[in-house]
């Protein structure tokens, strides 16, 4: 299992019979920096996570297994929230220690965590 | 299996229901020399491990499932044990019975890599 951060959601009407209904979603692999590790990917939501969200997630077989139907074509899975990830005094879940995009500020990094969520 | 440093803790109260009580850790995978190696990842603890723990991990679905009992379980990641000691020609490179502690400082990643 990995810690990462949900960047956005992926739509797919013409799907693998088996996984309909279950959210995609995009993210990012972190270290445990907060920064990111690896390339970004694709993962089926077993909770209702959506952009900006810290999550942990399992990857290869197991991901399937987290799906409401086990035997269906997928490799990586969220399964829960992150509320707090704890390395030595640093909290990860941080607003503060969220890593900062070019040009961002508190206020806009704010709005986003709080933006509502679609669907 | 594959030894790794506990460097941190991960709380989460919405999972699936599989995961619920049970502690997630940090894991930072290393060398024998407690040199980092691979990604950072989290693990289930099944030996009562704690920050600063060197630990034994499994990462692997089949021995993950058949430890917490869950035949479909979506779980991969399990810490098994904690060292004692490593030993390597007659030396040991890791002894925490000395209370030695791993190392919570993060090396830095090198430019460009």
């Amino acid at each position: 299992m990995y810690l990462a951060r949900v960047i956005g959601r992926v739509v797919a009407t013409t799907r693998s019979p088996g996984l309909e209904g279950v959210p995609l979603q995009w993210i990012q692999p972190l270290d445990e920096r907060g920064e990111g590790m690896g390339d970004t990917l694709v993962a089926a939501a077993a909770i209702s996570s959506g952009p900006g969200d810290l999550v942990h997630f399992v990857d290869g077989r197991e991901g399937a297994l987290a799906c409401p139907e086990p035997f269906v074509p997928v490799d990586a899975a969220i399964l829960g929230f992150v509320e707090e990830a704890a390395v030595g005094a640093k909290d990860l879940a941080d607003l503060e220690h969220r890593p900062a995009e070019e040009g961002d500020s508190t206020a806009a990094r704010e709005e986003r965590s709080h933006r509502p969520r679609r669907g | 299996m594959f030894l790794a440093d506990v460097i941190g803790t991960v709380v989460s109260s919405v999972q699936i229901p599989l995961l619920d009580g049970e502690k997630l850790l940090l894991l930072r995978p290393v060398a024998p020399d407690g040199k980092a190696v691979g990604k950072t990842r989290i693990g289930i603890d099944r030996a009562q491990a704690g920050v600063g723990d060197r630990v034994i991990v499994i990462d692997e679905g089949n021995s993950a499932r058949q430890i917490l009992d869950a035949p479909n379980g979506a779980v991969k990641t399990i810490v098994v044990g904690i060292v004692d000691y490593v030993e390597r020609d007659g030396e040991y490179i890791y002894d925490h019975r000395e209370g030695t502690s791993v190392s919570l400082e993060t090396p830095r990643k090198k430019v460009g890599a």
